[in-house]
């Protein structure tokens, strides 16, 4: 079967295997000599691919306990986001990290140790698990936690599934009163307003900046930035006073164009940009977690507007110190290349966790993504030597076709994650293209 | 129409019969669970009721097994409201050809014992409110086909048994369902290249099942080009459909 992740490139011909459950898993690993886990497949580029065998875990997707009055959520890893979302929102509680997407699996989230919205103040999905299953290569299964095999639960934590098949998971939910958020919206009209805005946000919950990334001049970077809060059930309207959990799944917002059919160019993206960084409601709004949390997953199969050849998506993140100079830089070369980018995000996060490769660290991280052109990568070799210059790195779910030296300049632990992988998988049975790539 | 609980789901593993438990569970049935290896099934018991508040016991049923079958009716505290067989295995047909063995395999599980299961099951529940009898049968027993025809038959033979059942019960409380569901992405056919607009997945599957037993249809083709793909194969004279090759 011909797989590829989110950003549809690059495409390989794999063997999938559906792993139903604990004992499936186990046998397709003893019957093959190198493997991948892959869970929704919204990693980007070439993380969940092996051509020998990659294993798909949707269908390992049980929901296992559930403790209402502490939100201890044990699950198979192969659960969506999104059943958790709507399993237990209504019964006031919230995952207490999500990234910008419900389509992922609880595996995929750990294995990419993800961040959202409020990492400047939560961290990394990393932080609230307590514990994992792992099935290593040689067969057994393993528990680990922050005191238990605390090496190999640190490394799978954004290890991108090398070090085995992550089986069952055990975290921490939130409280919520309401399934709603309070939004501000704030213009800031460059590189500089977006950062003082994010400074000053930082008591925040939720923060993050969409960029203009064609602005140039005096204009460059400037932003649109959201923060929100959980609405308290105190605060809720009279006419859902009653109703701190709307019952239906509301669809979200719209593009205001018709995107299928679209080529994406220079002026469409312009015109996006323009759109929304100029015509939106600035100020405080009430609006249902899903379109705040969610935007882009109301339009299915959003990843098909870049056309057949798929896109790349080019996510960073900088020490604080030379975030405002490597972002400024990246934005002044990504506008002169005149690629406009789709989805242009900045964040400010906060402290990184102990976890060699996992990837937000206290600074900026700004993503951008452009469809598969010759020109395209040639502007990204010239963004990664702007990120090597001001000591950044990029993220490996979204990565595609970063070199070596990279992630060796970038993951200064990676040292730490090889030896982990060692013990636990000295075969290197577990493997994938990303990790073939960047002979991790 | 309302679902009657419990709703008794045999062959409750195979990737159809889970489905078919998550749809009747956020339905708001209970459920009973039949399967060979149950204790497999012990996680989905958990999921059932974590997602669904739904409650679900296992037993354990080797449907090929008289003895079992038997001993089900009797482990059984209550009249079940709704049984759905799922049992099935589509098998080598080539090996079924030299071995009686491979081929009698095929047969008992595809149309023998599901039929003496349900059979009994609807003398038990003929007066029950609400009773709903579901068989998932199979489009390959419309009509003989040298790739298939021990499987085919078996569903034939199937096909038939359930037909009949109806008529019988056709006057009163009982409802049967046969469900020609079509090629479906499961286990059972993982692997196989299989045409994507003639393929459903077990999701689909199961949620026309509930609709149809709302609706108390009898006979459902779970993708509607399938009623017409069987219907133009089933027109063809026998004269030329001997030599064709699909």
């Amino acid at each position: 079967m011909m797989l590829s992740g989110w950003g549809r490139y690059p495409v390989l011909p794999c063997t999938a295997r559906k792993a139903r459950g604990e004992a499936d898993v186990i046998r397709l690993m003893a019957s093959t000599t190198s493997l991948i886990a892959r869970g929704a497949g919204r990693a980007y580029g070439d993380a969940a691919l092996n051509s020998q065998m990659t294993l798909l875990m949707e269908s390992s997707n049980r929901i296992l306990f559930f403790d209402d009055a502490t939100g201890r959520l044990t699950c198979e890893a192969g659960v969506l986001l999104a059943d958790i979302l709507n399993v237990f929102v209504p019964q006031g509680w919230f995952p207490p990290v999500t990234p910008g997407t419900q389509y992922v699996t609880v595996g995929g989230m750990i294995a990419s140790d993800v961040h959202g919205k409020n990492h400047h103040g939560a961290g990394s999905f990393g932080e609230y698990v307590e514990s994992l299953e792992i099935a290593v290569s040689d067969g057994r299964t393993l528990r680990c936690a922050s005191d238990e095999n605390a090496d190999l639960f640190n490394a799978t934590i954004g290890g991108m599934g090398l070090t085995g098949v992550i089986l069952r998971v055990t975290f921490r939910m939130l409280r919520i009163e309401t399934d709603l958020i309070v939004q501000e919206t704030i213009r800031a009209n460059n590189l500089r307003e977006a950062f003082d805005v994010l400074e000053n946000s930082l008591s925040a919950t939720y923060s993050v900046a969409w960029i203009d990334s064609l602005a140039k001049g005096d204009k460059l970077g400037r932003s649109v930035v959201f923060t929100g809060e959980h609405l308290a059930a105190a605060e809720l309207p009279k006419d859902r006073a009653s109703v701190p959990f709307s019952a239906k799944l509301p669809s979200g917002r719209k593009v205001p164009f018709d995107l299928p059919g679209m080529t994406l160019n220079r002026f469409s993206v312009s015109a996006f940009n323009a759109l929304y960084v100029g015509s939106r409601k600035f100020g405080r709004s009430l609006i249902n977690f899903r379109p705040y949390f969610y935007p882009l997953d109301s339009i299915a199969e959003w990843n098909r507007i870049y056309g057949r050849a798929g896109f790349v998506q080019y996510q960073v993140a900088f020490p604080r110190e030379s975030s405002f100079e490597g972002i400024s830089a990246i934005l002044r070369t990504a506008s002169d290349y005149g690629l406009g980018s789709f989805l242009s995000v900045l964040k400010l996060c906060g402290r990184q966790r102990n976890s060699p490769l996992s990837f937000p660290r206290e600074g900026y991280t700004l993503t951008l993504d452009y469809p598969i052109r010759a020109r395209t990568f040639s502007m990204l070799l010239e963004l990664d030597r702007i990120v090597e210059d001001h000591e950044g790195r990029i993220y490996l779910a979204k990565d595609a076709r970063m070199g070596a030296r990279m992630l060796e300049r970038g993951y200064p632990r990676i040292s730490e994650f090889a030896a982990v992988r060692q013990r636990f998988d000295p075969d290197r049975k577990m493997r994938s293209l990303l990790s073939d790539r960047l002979g991790i | 129409m309302t679902i009657a609980s419990p709703v008794l789901i045999v062959g409750a593993a195979s990737d159809i019969g889970r489905a078919i438990a998550a749809e009747y569970a956020k339905a708001g049935a209970s459920l009973i669970l039949a399967a060979r290896d149950v204790s497999r099934l012990e996680p989905d018991v958990k999921d059932l009721f974590y997602r669904y508040k739904a409650d679900a016991q296992l037993m354990e049923l080797d449907i090929l097994d008289e003895g079992q079958r038997e001993a089900l009716l009797g482990k059984l505290t209550e009249v079940p409201g709704t049984v759905i067989s799922v049992a099935g295995v589509l098998g080598d047909e080539a090996a079924a050809w030299s071995s009686a063995a491979a081929a009698n395999h095929i047969m008992q599980v595809n149309y023998v014992a599901p039929s003496l299961l349900l059979g009994a099951f609807a003398n038990l529940m003929a007066d029950r409110p609400g009773a709903c009898i579901i068989g998932i049968s199979s489009v390959a027993g419309d009509r003989g086909r040298k790739k298939n025809y021990t499987y085919g038959s078996a569903k034939a033979g199937f096909t038939a048994f359930l037909s009949g059942l109806r008529n019988r019960f056709g006057s009163s409380e009982l409802h049967v369902l046969t469900v020609k569901p079509g090629f479906v992405a499961t286990r059972m056919t993982e692997g196989m290249a299989l045409p994507p607009l003639l393929t459903a997945s077990p999701q689909q599957v199961a949620s026309s099942i509930i609709s149809a037993h709302r609706k108390k249809k009898d006979v459902l083709y779970v993708l509607g080009v399938w009623r017409g793909i069987m219907f133009i194969i089933r027109a063809i004279p026998e004269r030329m459909f001997k030599s064709m090759d699909i």
